[in-house]
């Protein structure tokens, strides 16, 4: 039984336009593995795909296999729903619930799962919050909306809302493209506490962020994926020349 | 003239120019408003709330029933007409099929148009006729179709612009689309909402023509939903056409009751949702 995520032969298309081709790629558990390359060569899509939220845009289509230890998430009896609930996302863009305080976004997700109880969600909401690094930061405020936090803030209250479900993988799309260097470092530091626990992948724009916080690294171009390998081998000695021209800032 | 001093001038003028239209806006709701309370407020005292109509050439009396059957007509249509338009308003916007969306879209557009009047004689066909008797419920059921595409469309708009990231944010955490909309969807668009169909609500009160041959006004209290009712501008109408002085100026007095009514259930609803629109406002 294989550990991870495996995903094999991934195709994935929004309408007529194919965005992934015949990926495969072998995420190892408790690491951080990062997906780099240039906009629109298909890193969200894949990342989207593994917890099946690619196929919650209208005409999207995905084939192919992906698996979570040895399950595989795409199985005619699968339900994205639980597959959801396993697999936790953080977005490019920090996106609370506009109605709902600090304390209740963080408790949404098992709340609205069905747990009741006071104390238990007591409980999560702060453990949550102290794995995102924001405890200190909000416990005096938990009542208040979490709109009205920064921005860097909002995106850590994000990752608490996510970690609160105790999912097995966390997937981040741009998580810190939105951020200052100094909110994208907070973040950075709790990725790396994170990666003890759970399984993490990170997809991103910026090559000194992938070489700082991940051990793997996949670069995709045009949908493809070209390589893939321990990030510091493939920022030192990459063995496909394309990849070489991306880390080496010839292009992209 | 110096750049600058153009660009000031030009400024100025506008800024007079926009006010001066703002007045002209708000102006024929203030003179309506100030003639209703003129001519109306003399026929108003607690009799006119609590007494009912009396017979012609007895003084006093009041539009107790008129009131509360309008309260009455007006709930009973929002109790089919807002559920209806919601649910309806947030499968418009939700749907992922094109066709019928789309003819939903178009009829409720059409039937938005269709005049008042003609609703009331399709409620006469469809609730007067078998039951073989006016009432409230026909009253009710008429109000209720003028209602429904008001809040069908508005619900449709409000839910389409919630933005797709919270939407993407709760299916991630893994929640079914359902929980995503009665939790995340609907409570994000909730103050439009409550605008929308306060705007229905508005829009219902007045209506006299589909009440005419449906709830056909009562001169005394109703006491079963299957009987006929009072409402106000059914018995707006019938005081303003007779030809008794008494009676116009309790037909003022109804006219200014109805208005004030319309105004306190809107400030009510706003003051209900201030605290949304604000933290609405902050997230954008």
């Amino acid at each position: 039984m294989a550990d991870g995520i495996r995903i094999t032969r991934l195709n994935a298309w929004f309408g007529p336009r194919q965005v992934l081709r015949d990926i495969d790629l072998a995420v190892v558990p408790r690491s951080v593995t990062a997906i780099i390359g240039p906009s629109g060569c298909g890193k969200s899509t894949c990342v989207r795909c593994i917890n099946r939220m690619h196929e919650v845009v209208p005409g999207a289509r995905v084939a192919g296999r992906v698996e979570l230890n040895g399950e595989d998430l795409y199985a005619p009896g699968a339900d994205p729903v639980e597959v959801r609930r396993r697999i936790g996302m953080v977005f490019q863009k920090p996106n609370p619930f506009p109605t709902m305080s600090i304390f209740d976004n963080v408790a949404a997700g098992l709340r609205l799962a069905g747990v009741r109880n006071r104390a238990a969600l007591h409980e999560a909401v702060e453990r949550a919050l102290h794995h995102a690094a924001l405890w200190d930061e909000v416990k005096d405020e938990l009542g208040k909306s979490g709109a009205g936090l920064s921005g860097g803030q909002q995106q850590r209250l994000c990752i608490a809302r996510a970690l609160a479900v105790e999912p097995e993988v966390l997937l981040m799309d741009e998580p810190c493209s939105a951020l200052d260097p100094i909110a994208t470092a907070k973040i950075e530091e709790l990725i790396m506490e994170l990666r003890k626990e759970l399984t993490i992948v990170i997809v991103t724009h910026n090559m000194q962020q992938a070489a700082r916080v991940s051990e793997w690294t996949a670069y995709f171009l045009l949908g493809e994926l070209i390589e893939f390998g321990p990030t510091r081998g493939l920022f030192t000695s990459p063995r496909d020349s394309r990849t070489e021209d991306y880390v080496t800032g010839r292009f992209g | 003239m110096s750049r600058i001093a153009v660009r000031r001038a030009t400024n100025a003028a506008m800024n007079i120019l926009a006010a001066l239209a703002a007045l002209v806006v708000i102006l024929p709701l203030v003179l309506i408003l100030g003639f209703l309370i003129f001519r109306g407020s003399t026929a108003l005292n607690v009799a006119f709330f609590v007494h009912l109509p009396t017979p012609v050439g007895e003084p006093g009396g009041g539009m107790a029933n008129a009131i509360t059957g309008s309260l009455t007509l007006i709930g009973l249509a929002a109790a089919g007409g807002v559920p209806l338009g919601i649910l309806g308003g947030v499968y418009l916007a939700q749907s992922r099929d094109r066709r019928l969306p789309w003819l939903c879209r178009f009829l409720a557009d059409v039937l938005n148009g269709v005049p008042s009047i003609v609703i009331g004689i399709f409620a006469y066909t469809l609730i007067v006729l078998p039951m073989r008797r006016f009432s409230a419920l026909a009253g009710g059921v008429a109000l209720g179709v003028i209602m429904l595409p008001i809040i069908l469309r508005t619900t449709e708009e409000l839910v389409r612009m919630v933005p797709a990231s919270l939407q993407e944010a709760a299916l991630a955490l893994g929640l079914p689309q359902w929980k995503v909309v009665l939790h995340v969807v609907l409570p994000t668009a909730r103050a439009g909402i409550i605008t929308g169909v306060m705007v229905a609500v508005a829009r219902i009160a007045g209506e006299t023509a589909p009440l005419l041959f449906t709830a056909f006004g009562n001169r005394f209290w109703h006491r079963r939903l299957d009987e006929p009712i009072a409402a106000l501008p059914l018995q707006i109408f019938s005081y303003a056409i007779s030809p008794f002085d008494d009676w116009h100026r309790q037909a003022w007095a109804g006219a200014l009751v109805l208005i004030s009514l319309v105004l306190v259930m809107s400030l009510l609803a706003r003051l209900a949702t201030k605290g949304l629109y604000n933290r609405r406002g902050t997230y954008g």
